[in-house]
């Protein structure tokens, strides 16, 4: 079990230094010097000489990379151009918010998504079966920004239950930074929840057409029972794996969503580097989502082997 | 004990079960014999009420005088475990993977008892050691996926005697098995029935088994019993004419014409052999121990060395994890042995690559087991039977399409066929099929894994006699890889019995089935159900 973990870990560090490569090594093969792009055109020579000293274009690649990578490691990301500020900050006040709203959308998303897939599941064919199914076909195909226009009209500017957008930063307290993440947040988790609750459905539709679900009803069990004790477990494999890739994209892909909030989250940084291009915070913010994924991945694996025994004999 | 009157069943408007009238005594063995399609199953299940969705049931199923058709759901789930239990074929799959053996045995038992969590644990205990599962080699915290086939299945029958039912539901529950652990469970099944005085209902298409076994018979076709009666009567008389069938088809042997090919005249004649394999070794890694450290390896053929002679059939046997298989991807070419040569037709396939393996794979080619499994359910037929004349890619279009169009005719079927998918043909034509695609490269070596097994009997007798009659028309050589004895003895000249990576017997079929000498070879036969000598063995 160590091992598996161990061995796991190597591949990970692995991804990333490869990872690592590719992004430095993208950012070195766009046209242009990076300090007259930072810059535009009409900057002088001398500004561009000056912002080449700065960022240490000068210095051969290789080295870049290797004081790039050192720095990382010890948490130093390097300072913002257009921000004029340290990466690590700028990122640290996005994470703020952006973690907390991936993290809320995918609790709502999974504590939605289980219930309604086990619950269609266990009606399959059945009228209910078919609406619930209807609905979450529905969910996936309404564009999330839509919805969100949508509720911000409903909830906020008519029922004025939540704020409309913004985000006022946790100092403000618990509770009224938490009430500006829930519209985004369940404008995120819906269509997430009905893909969810739809692989939940079809798993364990599939492990209930198993051979040992009906050794189970042989044993006298109900169906219901049958459907608890032992095809939920075995139909959560699936589940795992799109739950995984949930959190990457909410982390990371929510820009959209930002936007219609006004929330300064991570996807509006990067979006906002890429314009004006900061590479250095763009490199940054890249490989720290590298990591996260490959951290989620890392746990999605250990979960599949906490699931399935077989996995666990295979890791030993 | 159980009476089935009138029953008839029939699903989302297919007839499955017309009018079938049975019945088992207390501490009796009723056989039910069929092939697939009787509605044996199907029976089985319409007693249980496990029956697929859209089925309308109709008829008396009564168990001690009470008609449990008329039961509810609830009452259902009473009876199921409790008064009637089953175990199905396949032991590989019919144990919840996430779920410790324990937890599944306590589970059969919690359901009919509210016993506390330690005094479920020691009856589960005690039952798994009544199934000869004793608790000091296999634990409760093991998990089905630790256990071989056998013990799975063993797993099986401790859930389905938990409850202590007072009629058990056996639905092929050995053909997954090898014979000898055939053996054992039948066996075990048996002494089970004898202990507690439970009655058995086993389903089987095997009328050997059956007629080891059970005390009564059941023959069904098509959803309608034919035939009934005690069971030594039965299979002795054989006075309906399908019951004479099954038992003339099970121990069929096809015409041989030509003298068999043994190798012992072979070689005082001084003739060369196709195949030669001289040491033959395959190791497989095992897991690691550590990071840097690895287990010995597992050394599944160890120093084998046979020959075959041009139109030789040699079978090859012995149970499931001897070696067999391995030995038999090394004559195909498809694993390489980590030590030792075979020379087929002056190739090494140990050592050679490309081109020449292309040359060499043309005259040696394979027909697998499962004719379900083996063709890709998109593909025409055309182009599955063709697919091994990737190895001549010289051949023009029209070329292949007659190579396609003569192979079919080999094996007894049209060019109607060319167009057709798998699904479109029976288990039987489909396995024509494959022989057919074997047949395409017009090699001298067929190498046969299992290759009527999946088949009724009376299908499995027209494939041999398929096989035995291309063997004389194209002079063809078999490897014929076998648990069946059966099987073995009524195509081959010559078998080799293996027995943990090594040959530990070989000679003629007669020699080596009437009078064994290895211990492994001795086991093979005794464990392998004979019709004749089960009959003999009868005391009614």
């Amino acid at each position: 079990m160590l091992l598996f973990f161990l061995k796991k870990l190597i591949w990970a560090v692995a991804t990333l230094i490869f990872a690592s490569v590719v992004v430095f090594l993208a950012l070195e093969i766009v046209p242009g010097d990076p300090a007259q792009v930072m810059l535009g055109i009409n900057a002088t020579d001398e500004a561009v000489a000056a912002l080449r000293e700065n960022l240490g274009l000068n210095k051969p690649a290789i080295e870049r990379y290797f004081s790039w990578i050192s720095g990382m490691v010890v948490g130093d990301f390097g300072r913002s151009y257009t921000y004029s500020v340290d990466v690590r900050e700028l990122v640290a006040d996005r994470i703020a918010i952006s973690l907390p709203l991936a993290l809320i959308a995918l609790a709502l998303s999974t504590i939605i998504a289980l219930p309604v897939g086990i619950y269609a599941a266990s009606r399959r064919g059945k009228i209910a079966d078919t609406v619930v199914m209807a609905i979450s076909q529905f969910g996936i195909a309404i564009p999330n920004f839509w919805f969100a226009l949508l509720m911000v009209y409903v909830l906020a500017i008519w029922l004025q239950l939540v704020p409309a957008g913004g985000f006022p930063g946790w100092t403000e307290g618990f509770w009224t930074a938490l009430k500006s993440l829930l519209l985004p947040a369940i404008a995120l988790a819906l269509p997430q929840a009905a893909i969810l609750s739809r692989v939940t459905r079809s798993a364990l539709l599939e492990t209930m057409g198993e051979d040992y679900i009906r050794t189970a009803r042989a044993k006298g069990l109900s169906k219901r029972a049958t459907l608890w004790n032992h095809a939920l477990r075995n139909a959560m494999i699936p589940v795992l794996t799109i739950l995984g890739l949930q959190f990457a994209y909410l982390l990371a892909g929510t820009i959209i969503i930002e936007n219609v909030f006004y929330l300064p989250g991570l996807g509006r940084l990067v979006f906002q580097a890429i314009n004006l291009r900061d590479l250095i915070v763009v490199e940054s913010v890249v490989m720290m989502l590298v990591a996260t994924i490959i951290v989620i991945n890392l746990l999605v694996d250990l979960a599949y082997v906490w699931v399935d025994p077989r996995l666990r004999t295979r890791a030993s | 004990m159980l009476d089935i009157k009138n029953l008839t069943l029939s699903i989302s408007g297919t007839p499955i079960l017309n009018d079938v009238n049975l019945s088992v005594g207390a501490g009796k063995i009723l056989g039910i014999v069929g092939e697939s399609g009787s509605g044996k199953s199907l029976t089985a299940l319409s007693t249980m009420q496990l029956l697929p969705d859209g089925s309308a049931i109709d008829g008396e199923i009564l168990l001690k005088g009470k008609d449990i058709l008329q039961a509810n759901e609830e009452e259902m789930q009473r009876v199921r475990g409790q008064e009637i239990s089953m175990i199905f074929q396949e032991p590989m799959t019919a144990l919840n993977p996430v779920h410790t053996i324990g937890a599944q045995v306590c589970e059969a038992i919690r359901n009919s008892t509210d016993l506390s969590k330690s005094e479920l644990e020691t009856r589960a205990i005690e039952t798994l050691e009544k199934v000869g599962l004793p608790v000091s080699r296999f634990p409760l915290s093991r998990y089905p996926h630790e256990l071989s086939g056998g013990q799975r299945q063993r797993v099986m029958i401790a859930m389905a005697c938990a409850q202590q039912p007072s009629l058990m539901i056996a639905d092929e529950p050995t053909t997954a098995l090898d014979v000898t652990l055939q053996a054992q469970i039948l066996n075990l099944l048996r002494s089970i029935v004898d202990e507690t005085g439970m009655s058995l209902i086993l389903i089987s298409h095997d009328l050997a088994v059956v007629a080891e076994v059970t005390d009564d018979i059941v023959v069904m076709r098509n959803g309608e019993v034919l035939d009934a009666g005690p069971t030594g009567d039965v299979l002795r008389k054989l006075n309906h004419p399908y019951t004479a069938q099954l038992a003339k088809a099970s121990t069929h042997v096809p015409q041989r014409n030509s003298a068999p090919v043994l190798s012992a005249e072979q070689k005082s004649n001084g003739s060369i052999p196709i195949l030669k394999a001289r040491d033959i070794v395959r190791d497989y890694p095992t897991a690691r121990k550590s990071l840097f450290q690895r287990e010995k390896p597992f050394r599944a053929v160890k120093g084998v060395n046979f020959e075959l002679f041009k139109g030789q059939s040699m079978g090859l046997v012995g149970e499931s994890g001897c070696g067999k298989s391995t030995l038999a991807r090394i004559v195909l070419g498809l694993d390489k042995p980590t030590s030792g040569n075979v020379n087929f037709l002056g190739h090494d396939l140990a050592n050679v690559e490309g081109e020449e393996m292309r040359q060499a794979r043309r005259n040696v080619q394979v027909v697998f087991q499962d004719p379900f499994a083996s063709f890709n359910p998109r593909h025409r037929v055309e182009r599955l039977v063709s697919e091994p004349l990737y190895l001549e890619p010289e051949l023009s279009k029209s070329d292949r399409r007659d190579r396609v169009r003569s192979a079919l005719s080999e094996v007894g079927m049209n060019d109607t066929a060319l167009d057709k998918y798998p699904h479109e043909f029976s288990g039987g034509q489909r396995q024509r099929l494959a022989i057919a695609r074997a047949l395409i490269t017009r090699p001298a070596l067929i190498v046969a894994d299992e290759p009527v097994s999946a088949l009724d009997v009376s299908i499995r007798a027209q494939v041999l006699d398929l096989l035995a009659d291309l063997r004389e028309r194209l002079d063809l050589t078999y490897l014929f890889i076998s648990h069946d004895l059966g099987v073995v003895r009524a195509i081959c000249d010559e078998v080799m019995v293996m027995d943990a990576g090594e040959i530990v017997e070989h000679g003629p079929v007669t020699d080596v089935f009437t009078a064994p000498k290895s211990q492994a070879a001795k086991e093979l036969v005794d464990a392998t159900p004979n019709l004749e000598r089960a009959l003999a063995n009868r005391v009614d």
